[in-house]
């Protein structure tokens, strides 16, 4: 019983690129392929063209040039002799520096603010509607100037705390100033600093590290402990006492640290046009964070809501039932399942944070738009080279970020087994 | 297979963009062919450039483009002012969107060369200064350690400050602007204690202050600032055409033609060189390019050098500077321009 198919052997003929649906996508892919390619070389060929007619090629030698501009704000050493690269790497740090306090801040303040809107009580909920609603329709770069006005309108100049009959005073103890520049609080200084340690482009503070190695020696010490306790507690029945241990290995470490650093609190006074001494948080910082957070708060607000109403009615009544409490029936049940829901898009908010914090310029936070893509763009007047580098950082911090969150996102999906 | 449709895709690409690449035409031809000169000037200093209350631009700057406007289109009024801030300025010229920089812009070794610009001269010299409250009981510069101040990013001036800070072993805290309003509104909320920029800047900011006898600008002047307008790099013609336009200002002050006076100067001057600068002899206007009468329609656009200084900038008005260096070289000061000849 054979059968014979007998197959057609038809040739293939150009015209089945179109008519035969089997190639037809194919056909099409190559095409826009080859569009795309076209229309990008052709941007990129007359661009080179065109630097090289007015005899300016690409050159990023630039970097590796005195600055000689001054930052106001650095988070590592940096003078007027260092380099471009350094003052685009602190740039950098000062871009971290807002967009992780900024991430923090606006997680904390959106998850409240989520949570309370959907509060029964009337008055909480319609007021963190009025929030949302205020800070998501207006321009964040509008509430970033307006912040930073208001400090500087309403803040005193430390001019104003001068004198036996000063216009202002020190809070906090005579502690803390509060003025139209910065705001002067009390800092942690050390007589025998360790200093920095150069590891190529990225220098580490000893100092830090010091203390986080004593946190963090104190904290596998104490967890040893513990393990040893529970240990004999299995085979003898009995827990030794380790309190007195655990307090050492957690508190004396760190305490070790500070005595031999000569820590001791060096507190702001005013000298000349400024305070000096403690820790200057300039009011751009302050201004910057405050609108970030704020602005991408409420849209985390809204996430959030999202994600709690995106949990059927029956889980709550369910743990009710369970006689749970609402706050416990929160954290037990409906949050750990709307964060699945909420993580996501979380994502995308950390990233338009940390991308929005490149409107620091406004009020002149020497972020990396405002040293690398700002002073050195105009100082260098490679205009070119530094915005592709500005991208290119950008999209690196980018993809970090979210490529961090992924992995939290992984760990709290729904595991399908 | 995708490596080589990238290469084929490169090559045609390649031979397209040689095509369709505009030709370098001389700016001189594409103003004339427009028939409106686009002049890149300051977001808003008073007396420099600033939109009066009318709205039409007024200033020391903008009547070097009503000077060039009307010396290559015989209309002093067919100019598009498209304001510029520091940091954008070099690339609205490189670029080609502005045909001229009047923008008091210093001329610097770095931007006429490695920013391939050309400046044609030099319309005002300035230098850079600080400008003070009163009640601050600063007299002087060498007084300012560890002060804060107010600059302008992009500019030369942030360079010059910290070489000076340095020089003398200060510190200071910088606080960076992006405008000059945005200066002047942090320096009155005493945000900082000292606002710096060129001299005549400060002159002029310090004239729209409601209060300007509460303010004083100290006696250092911290660096040179020649400022001048400029053009693209190697478009030569076009060049020309501005300096000679700008030398026509200044050297009409040295003759003595006047807006006023012009007219009968040319019908009846005996002096060769105001002849052939007003086109009554000689082929000047025909060398560049431009009408006969080039010169005479760039010094009635607004008068010669003393005349818009003094109407803009001058003791007369609010910003009140003194003429300085900014004088004729009879006059001991540094304006002296080649022979028209």
């Amino acid at each position: 019983m054979a059968v014979i198919t007998d197959e057609p052997k038809a040739g293939f003929r150009l015209g089945m690129l179109i008519y035969d649906t089997r190639y037809r996508s194919i056909t099409i892919q190559i095409v826009v392929l080859f569009l795309v390619m076209a229309g990008a070389a052709w941007l990129i060929d007359n661009l080179l063209r065109n630097l090289a007619v007015l005899g300016r090629g690409i050159d990023f030698s630039f970097l590796g040039n005195r600055a000689g501009y001054d930052i106001n704000q650095s988070l590592v050493e940096y003078t007027n002799d260092s380099t471009h690269a350094r003052a685009t790497l602190v740039g950098i740090l000062n871009t971290l520096l807002v967009a992780f306090l900024g991430c923090v801040a606006a997680t904390v303040v959106g998850v409240l603010a989520g949570v309370l809107r959907l509060s029964k009580n009337w008055v909480v909920a319609r007021l963190m509607t009025v929030y949302v609603e205020i800070f998501r329709n207006v321009p964040l770069l509008l509430w970033i100037l307006i912040i930073y006005a208001v400090f500087t309108e309403a803040l005193p100049a430390p001019n104003a705390f001068r004198g036996e009959n000063a216009t202002s005073t020190m809070v906090m103890f005579d502690s803390v100033a509060f003025t139209n520049r910065y705001t002067a609080i009390p800092w942690v200084m050390f007589d025998n600093s360790l200093g920095w340690l150069a590891l190529g482009p990225l220098w580490l503070n000893l100092d830090l590290a010091a203390i986080i190695g004593a946190l963090v020696g104190g904290f596998l010490i104490n967890r040893a402990i513990v393990r040893r306790a529970t240990k004999i507690q299995e085979a003898t029945g009995e827990r030794p006492t380790t309190w007195w241990q655990s307090i050492l290995a957690l508190f004396g470490p760190i305490i070790a640290v500070f005595l031999l650093l000569g820590t001791h609190v060096d507190a702001p006074s005013l000298q000349g046009f400024n305070f000096t001494g403690g820790l200057q948080v300039s009011n751009s910082l302050v201004a910057l964070w405050l609108a970030l957070t704020l602005y991408t708060a409420a849209y985390i607000a809204e996430i959030v809501r999202s994600g709690i109403n995106a949990i059927s009615r029956g889980q709550s009544e369910a743990a009710f039932a369970l006689g749970l409490r609402p706050g416990r029936t929160m954290n037990l049940v409906i949050l750990p399942q709307a964060l699945r829901v909420i993580i996501p898009p979380l994502i995308s908010q950390y990233l338009n944070l940390t991308k929005n914090s490149s409107l620091a310029i406004a009020v002149g936070y020497m972020d990396l738009r405002g040293t690398l893509g700002g002073i050195t763009l105009n100082q260098t007047g490679r205009g070119l080279e530094a915005m592709m580098l500005l991208m290119l950082i950008y999209l690196i911090i980018s993809l970090v970020i979210s490529g961090a969150m992924n992995i939290y996102n992984n760990s709290v999906r729904l595991k399908e087994r | 297979m995708k490596q080589s449709v990238f290469l084929g895709t490169l090559a045609a690409s390649t031979l397209l963009a040689a095509g369709a690449m505009a030709q370098g035409t001389s700016t001189l031809d594409t103003v004339k062919a427009r028939g409106e000169l686009n002049c890149g000037v300051n977001t808003g200093l008073v007396g420099f450039a600033a939109p009066d209350a009318n709205g039409n631009w007024q200033g020391f700057d903008v009547a070097i483009c009503k000077a060039v406007a009307a010396a290559v289109l015989g209309d002093a009024s067919k100019v598009v002012y498209i304001p510029t801030t520091s940091s954008d300025r070099f690339e609205q010229l490189t670029s080609g969107k502005i045909d001229l920089l009047s923008r008091n812009t210093t001329w610097t070794f770095s931007r006429d060369t490695d920013l391939k610009m050309d400046f044609v001269g030099v319309n005002y010299y300035d230098g850079q200064g600080f400008m003070v409250r009163k009640d601050l009981g600063v007299s002087s510069a060498k007084e300012l350690d560890g002060a804060t101040i107010c600059i302008q990013t992009g500019t030369t001036t942030e360079l010059n400050l910290a070489d000076y800070f340095k020089a003398n072993n200060m510190t200071y805290t910088a606080v960076p602007i992006e405008t000059n309003a945005e200066g002047e509104q942090q320096y009155l909320a005493a945000a900082c204690d000292a606002y710096t920029t060129d001299a005549s800047g400060l002159a002029a900011t310090r004239a729209a202050f409601a209060d300007p006898e509460n303010h004083i600008i100290l006696p250092e002047i911290i660096s040179k600032e020649p400022l001048g307008p400029s053009v693209r790099h190697g478009d030569n013609a076009w060049g020309d055409v501005v300096r000679w336009t700008l030398n026509a200002l200044i050297a009409a002050e040295e003759f003595g033609i006047t807006s006023t006076n012009i007219d009968e100067l040319a019908a009846s001057s005996q002096n060769p060189e105001v002849q052939r600068l007003l086109g009554t002899s000689g082929e000047l206007g025909k060398m560049i390019g431009l009408e006969p009468n080039w010169a005479m329609n760039a010094i009635k656009a607004s008068g010669n050098y003393g005349e818009i200084f003094a109407a803009t900038i001058g003791e007369s008005t609010p910003i009140g500077l003194a003429r300085g260096l900014n004088a004729q070289w009879t006059q001991g000061g540094l304006l002296y321009t080649p022979p028209f000849r």
